[in-house]
């Protein structure tokens, strides 16, 4: 059923994709127009139907913006930084320096790729040790020259391969998050796809944490714990429900600030609604951390933190 | 060969044959040779493998007692809970249940407040026995008031890890904990106090992902397997063989991930001795 939904979207957002490679004119916004109201109203129908599992689709959909995309079209003078000084660099994970509005900022994000070859280049997002001390690099340098930093999240996890365990995966996560528990300027978090797990927790201790609406962020992908737990991956439906991996499960238990709601159908069918959004939240968010003293900031990140207690005593 | 010796020779002994020739709980195998010995001959020997040095998992109040010279429990009630009513083939609250029966423990984590010769410490242990030492809540919280009392108290932290990573039954609050334990470590090493991690058979995930790799000194156990994904993961995700001693202690120290590999009988001196060189030193006058 849901399939049928999803191939509906995927015809309206072809639809709309053409009237925009012809230009902007009174024929064609008339014509996006009432496109735009087919999707509002298949998305009406079917918006109350989206299981868990739906949204860990929507997470990851082929089209939906990554984090250059966002770069792009929210921040301007961007200077794209590479490698860890130490081995390598790792096109999984981007980082750089760019102004947003008159400040400028520090940006650290995993990296999908949109076509078959830049998904192989990017390791379909997933990080090796390099990108972990590339971001950890980057972050000091934001503390050094004073500029917030703002992380986009989107990997399925940290990539477990040989290489990477030789060059300590587990070592290089464990260091970026007791690196970003006391660095010294705000830290903004989005979800923007899939938050896979220690592989995206690596990047997400900040003081402002947000989802887009159909980001997923869980400690083990569904596939992954139907198959440790119920022996196949057939019930990777039924893992994603116990999980509870949705934006609203996730403020629901108040492990994030808010939900960054995204356009009628996802982030993909209206990317430019959504990097306005988005602009909005970083904004409001840099606002409110950049009037705060450091040691404050560190303080209630740190509470922000220790406050998750899921226990009885 | 007829197909009769054949036979003979790839037959497994059957489960009664075993129990006759191993009575439960009087010997043990080792896993790793399959020689057997007598269980008291293993415990006199620390649970290490006479024959091939393999150090066996232990019980949390088996490696107190070769750690500390004494020790008082601490948050010994805390509990976990079911927040998210998890149930795959069983539900967590009877998982739960069930391992709180076998172990005794609530979870996978006992806190203790200790001496170790003269220095005093808090340390905390793993349990693998409980859920594969996963760690949800209880250990997170647990790792972290260690760290916090640590700093309060002005003594070092030692973590003895085994586990198996992030308890996939608390779903992201698991994950949190990594953040949580986090948050604490670095206050505590900024504070100058000691941390030492001892990482022992096996310490995978979230674990290794977070204090189990913050300590100031890293030390592991022979033989341990420490990584960040499980070997059968990493096996799926290449398709190949992997390479001979793959993520076991020597091959970290060789990839230069730990400052040493210590066995379990000079365990306790080594760690002693780090502590009286690195805890309590005024600054250098020159
Ligand atoms: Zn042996």
């Amino acid at each position: 059923m849901m399939e049928e939904y999803f191939n509906k979207l995927d015809l309206l957002k072809e639809k709309i994709d053409r009237y925009k490679a012809l230009g902007s004119s009174t024929g064609v916004d008339k014509e996006l127009e009432k496109v735009r109201k087919e999707v509002i109203e298949l998305y009406q129908k079917y918006r109350n139907k989206l299981s868990r599992w739906d949204r860990v689709i929507l997470a990851r959909y082929p089209n939906r913006p990554y984090t250059l995309d966002f770069v792009k079209a929210i921040f301007s003078d961007w200077v794209e930084l590479h490698g860890d000084r130490f081995f390598a660099d790792d096109p999984a994970i981007v980082a750089g320096i760019a102004k947003f509005k008159n400040r400028s900022v520090a940006i650290i994000g995993h990296q999908k790729g949109s076509n078959t070859k830049e998904r192989v280049y990017r390791n379909f997002g997933q990080p090796r040790p390099e990108g972990y001390r590339k971001a950890v690099r980057i972050m000091q340098l934001a503390e050094k020259f004073n500029l917030p930093l703002i992380t986009f999240i989107d990997t399925p996890g940290a990539y477990p391969g040989i290489g990477a365990e030789e060059r300590g995966q587990a070592e290089a996560i464990a260091r970026s998050l007791e690196v970003m528990a006391l660095l010294r300027t705000p830290i903004v978090v989005v979800v923007t796809g899939e938050g896979g797990s220690g592989g995206a927790l690596a990047l997400s201790l900040g003081d402002k944490i947000f989802m887009l609406e159909n980001a997923i962020y869980s400690v083990i992908s569904p596939e992954g714990c139907a198959a440790i737990l119920w022996r196949t991956q057939d019930k990777k439906e039924e893992a994603a429900e116990n999980l509870h991996l949705t934006s609203y499960d996730l403020k629901k238990l108040g492990i994030i600030d808010d939900i960054i709601p995204e356009p009628p159908g996802g982030a993909h069918m209206y990317p430019e609604e959504v990097f306005l959004s988005v602009e909005k939240y970083i904004d409001k968010s840099l606002r409110e951390l950049c009037e705060k003293r450091i040691e404050t900031l560190i303080q209630q990140r740190g509470d922000r933190f220790r406050s998750i207690k899921f226990y009885k005593e | 060969m007829s197909w009769f010796e054949r036979f003979r020779k790839q037959r497994k002994p059957t489960k009664k044959e075993g129990s006759l020739t191993i009575p439960e709980g009087l010997w043990k195998k080792c896993p790793e040779c399959r020689e057997t010995f007598y269980r008291k001959e293993l415990e006199e020997n620390l649970y290490v493998c006479l024959s091939c040095n393999y150090h066996f998992p232990i019980n949390v109040e088996t490696r107190l007692s070769y750690l500390l010279d004494n020790y008082k429990e601490l948050s010994a009630g805390i509990y976990p809970i079911d927040p998210l009513r998890f149930k795959d083939t069983k539900s967590y609250k009877e998982r739960l249940r069930e391992y709180q029966r076998k172990t005794g423990k609530p979870d996978a984590a006992v806190l203790v407040h200790g001496q170790m010769f003269d220095i005093e410490v808090i340390c905390i242990i793993l349990d693998y026995s409980f859920m594969g030492g996963s760690m949800g809540a209880v250990v997170g919280e647990k790792v972290t008031r260690g760290a916090e009392i640590s700093l309060a108290m002005r003594v070092p932290f030692i973590a003895v890890s085994a586990s198996g990573g992030a308890r996939m039954q608390e779903g992201v609050i698991s994950l949190m904990q990594m953040a949580k334990i986090s948050c604490a470590i670095a206050k505590l090493k900024k504070a100058a106090l000691p941390y030492i991690s001892i990482l022992t058979h096996p310490t995978t995930g979230g674990v290794t992902a977070s204090f189990a790799m913050q300590g100031d000194i890293l030390i592991a156990e022979p033989g341990a397997l420490i990584g960040f994904a499980g070997p059968r993961v990493i096996q799926q995700t290449i398709k190949q063989e992997l390479p001979e001693g793959f993520q076991k202690s020597e091959f970290l120290l060789e990839h230069g991930f730990l400052d040493i590999v210590v066995e379990r009988s000079k365990l306790k001196d080594t760690i002693y001795t780090i502590l009286t060189h690195l805890f309590k030193q005024d600054p250098p006058k020159c």
